[in-house]
């Protein structure tokens, strides 16, 4: 079983790799360099601002590229397969998210550190942004696939699922910009809001598959 | 005859028209003797002057906005466990209730926050969880209005107000977090006067009140959905025919 859902989730993410995955990564380098634009060239406000602008780019390019997650697999019909299949739609759902996260997310993660120097933001601060994306950005693809899939029930894309899925984000950037705030602006202590952020993670894998699978299921009617 | 009985589509067409009268009649007769002693009866408040008066019918609001949602993820719970139609129309027919709710909550709030706080709008914890809210309300029926089948959009629809009935206490919570964070920036008092009996009558008066008239909006609003759904079956035999 475990060999099955790891070649879910290679699939996943070898396909979102060949069908524009790294646009997400083009998407954050943009939005990061159109801040300054918005704000100003001033560093020390820049580096003030900064982990919570690239937590928001990240959120944002997380977004992206969700509406297909299922939608392909529901057109070319592996979606039916792996219903039939012996292994339960919930794990299912989890390898998808963590294949999907491998191609998008990750590269966020990698990039974020390259796009903090940009802004200005203390070395400190730019580990801890890093940390939490990390850490964080599973579960913004984790909640982003239960939108995915109640879209692809639905039988269309397109920014709907952005609007479904922001709100339910809200608490994850909340306690990743607290964790990294206590580095930037030494607002707090750190370490709880990270504890917090990692249970968020947490329940939202659990959330998105039972979630993830019903609307997967609805779907297949 | 089980309770399950009363959930029958015409059958609940036909005892939902009596409950209908004894719901208006009561929600109006109960929201003029309520408005009538928050107006005339409650006594102005010695900081705030006639401003309180807000407050008689914001609460009702902000109480709803939120009753409302419980009630939704109890219906979709029901629909998903029983696949029960009636659940489905109460779900559907509740949103768009508890949306309007809700924007008034934040209207009335807003209103009261700008002679009291001098702002229109402050990030407090309680403001921002309430505005999060209604942007899930506005999901709820973006998603019901992008789907034509009906017994389809039901399902969907369920799942993710059962995914928000988990998710708004964790909001709620975060929400509270981020806001001790910005505290220095805060100008809201959590701890405001303890409420005289005087303003708490009128205010329990008007909530119990407006609660009868959200139970009558969402009968109303139930009925309306079994006429169209059963108008868009006739409709697709005719076509079929």
């Amino acid at each position: 079983m475990s060999r099955t859902l790891a070649a879910i989730a290679g699939q996943t993410a070898r396909l979102s790799l060949r069908g524009g995955a790294l646009t997400g990564l083009v998407f954050f380098l943009a939005m990061v360099t159109i801040i300054p634009f918005g704000v100003g060239p001033d560093l020390k406000l820049l580096a003030r601002i900064g982990p919570a602008m690239l937590w928001i780019g990240a959120l944002l390019a997380t977004l992206l590229g969700l509406d297909r997650l299922f939608n392909d697999d529901r057109d070319d019909g592996s979606l039916d397969l792996m219903a039939l299949s012996s292994v339960p739609l919930e794990l299912v759902v989890l390898a998808k998210v963590a294949g999907h996260w491998l191609a998008t997310g990750l590269p966020l993660v990698v990039g974020a550190p390259v796009l903090g120097l940009l802004l200005g933001v203390e070395p400190a601060g730019l580990a801890m942004v890093t940390l939490t994306l990390l850490v964080g950005t599973p579960a913004l693809t984790a909640i982003g696939a239960i939108g995915a899939a109640l879209l692809t029930a639905l039988g269309r894309g397109g920014p709907l699922v952005a609007v479904l899925v922001l709100p339910f984000t809200i608490p994850v950037l909340i306690f990743a910009v607290s964790t990294t705030a206590a580095y930037t602006v030494g607002a707090g202590p750190s370490l709880p809001p990270f504890l917090i952020l990692v249970a968020l993670t947490l329940i939202s894998a659990v959330v998105a598959a039972f979630a993830g699978a019903a609307g997967l299921r609805a779907a297949m009617e | 005859m089980p309770v399950s009985d009363l959930a029958n589509p015409t059958r609940f067409l036909a005892w939902s028209r009596p409950l209908l009268a004894v719901l208006w009649v009561v929600a109006v007769a109960g929201l003029a003797a309520g408005l009538y002693m928050s107006f005339f009866v409650s006594p102005p408040d010695y900081q705030q002057g006639e401003m309180i008066r807000i407050m008689f019918i914001h609460v009702p609001f902000a109480w709803l906005s939120m009753a409302c949602f419980g009630f939704m993820a109890v219906a979709s719970l029901g629909f998903l466990v029983w696949r029960h139609p009636l659940a489905d129309v109460a779900a559907k027919a509740a949103t768009p209730i508890g949306a309007a709710f809700t924007f008034l909550a934040l209207v009335t709030g807003s209103l009261w926050g700008k002679p009291t706080w001098g702002a229109y709008w402050v990030w407090d914890a309680r403001l921002t969880s309430v505005l999060v809210l209604f942007i899930i309300y506005l999901g709820l029926i973006a998603l019901r209005q992008a789907i034509e089948d009906p017994g389809r959009a039901a399902r969907v629809a369920a799942i993710l107000t059962l995914v928000g009935s988990v998710n708004v206490p964790i909001i709620k919570f975060s929400v509270d977090w981020w806001n001790t964070l910005h505290q220095g920036e805060s100008i809201f008092r959590a701890g405001g006067p303890t409420i005289y009996a005087t303003m708490l009558w009128p205010l329990l008066v008007m909530i119990a009140a407006m609660t009868v008239l959200f139970a009558a909006l969402v009968v109303m609003g139930m009925r309306n959905e079994i006429y169209r759904r059963r108008v868009r079956s006739l409709e697709m035999m005719a076509a079929g025919a």
